[in-house]
């Protein structure tokens, strides 16, 4: 074994994870390595000084409120479904309306008639299609979130 | 009594079965270390509060790409992590954005979103420029550096944690802890 192979060993060692064969290997190493002995040191003070870096602690009232936070998360997107399903259950509503309205009234232009079928056609192929696409990389994509 | 992993098992369960209830229960038991390992990663209070606890919303939100013989917190910390790397990314695209043909030094500190020395509990000079390193590696060796120092994880939960075998934690923990001694190293007055 050469010192590279040591590398693992040292951080094993510095740790204290190492058991007793694997320290044994590492401190016979060690004896004979001037390199080694020396990364070692420098190794030792930064973990010294690592050690030293304590994050502070915060307030218990963090600690109280962590779950509320989340859970109006929870309120939040419910409350923006029922609103977004409001708004379509009553845009296509007055949307029909609207058209029957117009479809029906024989003062209006016959070519405005045609122009606003197409567009109400078009715009709910848009629709659909979007929503297939969502639906589908969802299904697709389950990790998407997560990186392996 | 039951022991904590089959009072986990059951806890998610419920919560497959849409027990908010039982969630509460995961979430008090790992938020500190979800909201420090955000911290290590992100280095503000506020973000890392905000960070933690959307990853805790989207974990409850697709729970069930959680396989019934794996772990919550190892599923969960690639959540966390990707939400706080997403993050920082984010505002790094922004912060380079900002310095498109100006003037300007390389590193910019704003306030709201940087590594702040504040988080350390005690301070000094070199534990503000170790902080300060931590903050310049990259994601690999970031989060070994965090998962053993703030965590104070053993070498069998980093690797539980990461997908890792034992060995890669302990390459992974070498190279840098080697990088973070060059970046300070580079910074004047060496390391102590
Ligand atoms: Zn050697």
């Amino acid at each position: 074994m050469t010192c590279p192979d040591y590398k693992g060993l040292m951080m094993g060692y510095l740790d204290n994870e190492l058991d007793e064969h694997q320290k044994k290997m590492f401190t016979e190493h060690l004896d004979q390595c001037p390199d080694c002995k020396k990364e070692l040191a420098e190794f030792k003070d930064l973990k010294q000084l690592a050690d030293e870096v304590a994050l502070t602690e915060p307030t218990d009232e963090l600690w109280q409120h962590y779950w509320k936070n989340i859970y109006n998360r929870f309120e939040r997107t419910l409350g923006w479904l029922l609103v977004s399903v409001a708004a379509i259950i009553l845009l296509i509503y007055g949307g029909f309306r609207l058209i029957e309205e117009i479809i029906q009234d024989p003062t209006v232009d016959i070519v405005l008639k045609v122009g606003l079928v197409a567009l109400i056609g078009g715009l709910a192929i848009l629709f659909v299609s979007v929503l297939r696409e969502r639906l589908y990389l969802r299904k697709k994509d389950p990790y998407k979130d997560i990186r392996r | 009594m039951n022991s904590p992993c089959t009072t986990e098992l059951a806890a998610i369960k419920q919560c497959r079965n849409g027990s908010r209830k039982a969630f509460e229960v995961i979430v008090n038991r790992y938020m500190k270390d979800a909201y420090f390992i955000a911290l290590g990663y992100v280095g503000n209070r506020q973000d890392a509060l905000d960070l933690s606890q959307e990853a805790f919303f989207k974990a409850y939100r697709k729970l069930d790409t959680l396989s019934a013989d794996n772990k919550f917190f190892p599923w969960f910390y690639q959540i966390l992590k990707n939400q706080c790397f997403s993050h920082l990314r984010k505002f790094k695209n922004k912060k380079t954005q900002s310095l498109d043909g100006a003037e300007e030094p390389i590193v910019i500190e704003d306030e709201k979103h940087s590594f702040d020395p504040e988080m350390i509990a005690e301070r000094n000079e070199a534990k503000d420029r170790l902080w300060q390193a931590i903050g310049q590696l990259d994601e690999k060796h970031r989060e070994v550096i965090i998962l053993r120092h703030f965590q104070n994880f053993s070498y069998d939960q980093i690797a539980q944690t990461l997908l890792y075998s034992k060995g890669t934690v302990m390459s992974r923990l070498y190279y840098a802890r080697k990088k973070l001694r060059e970046l300070l190293d580079d910074k004047k007055g060496g390391l102590l």
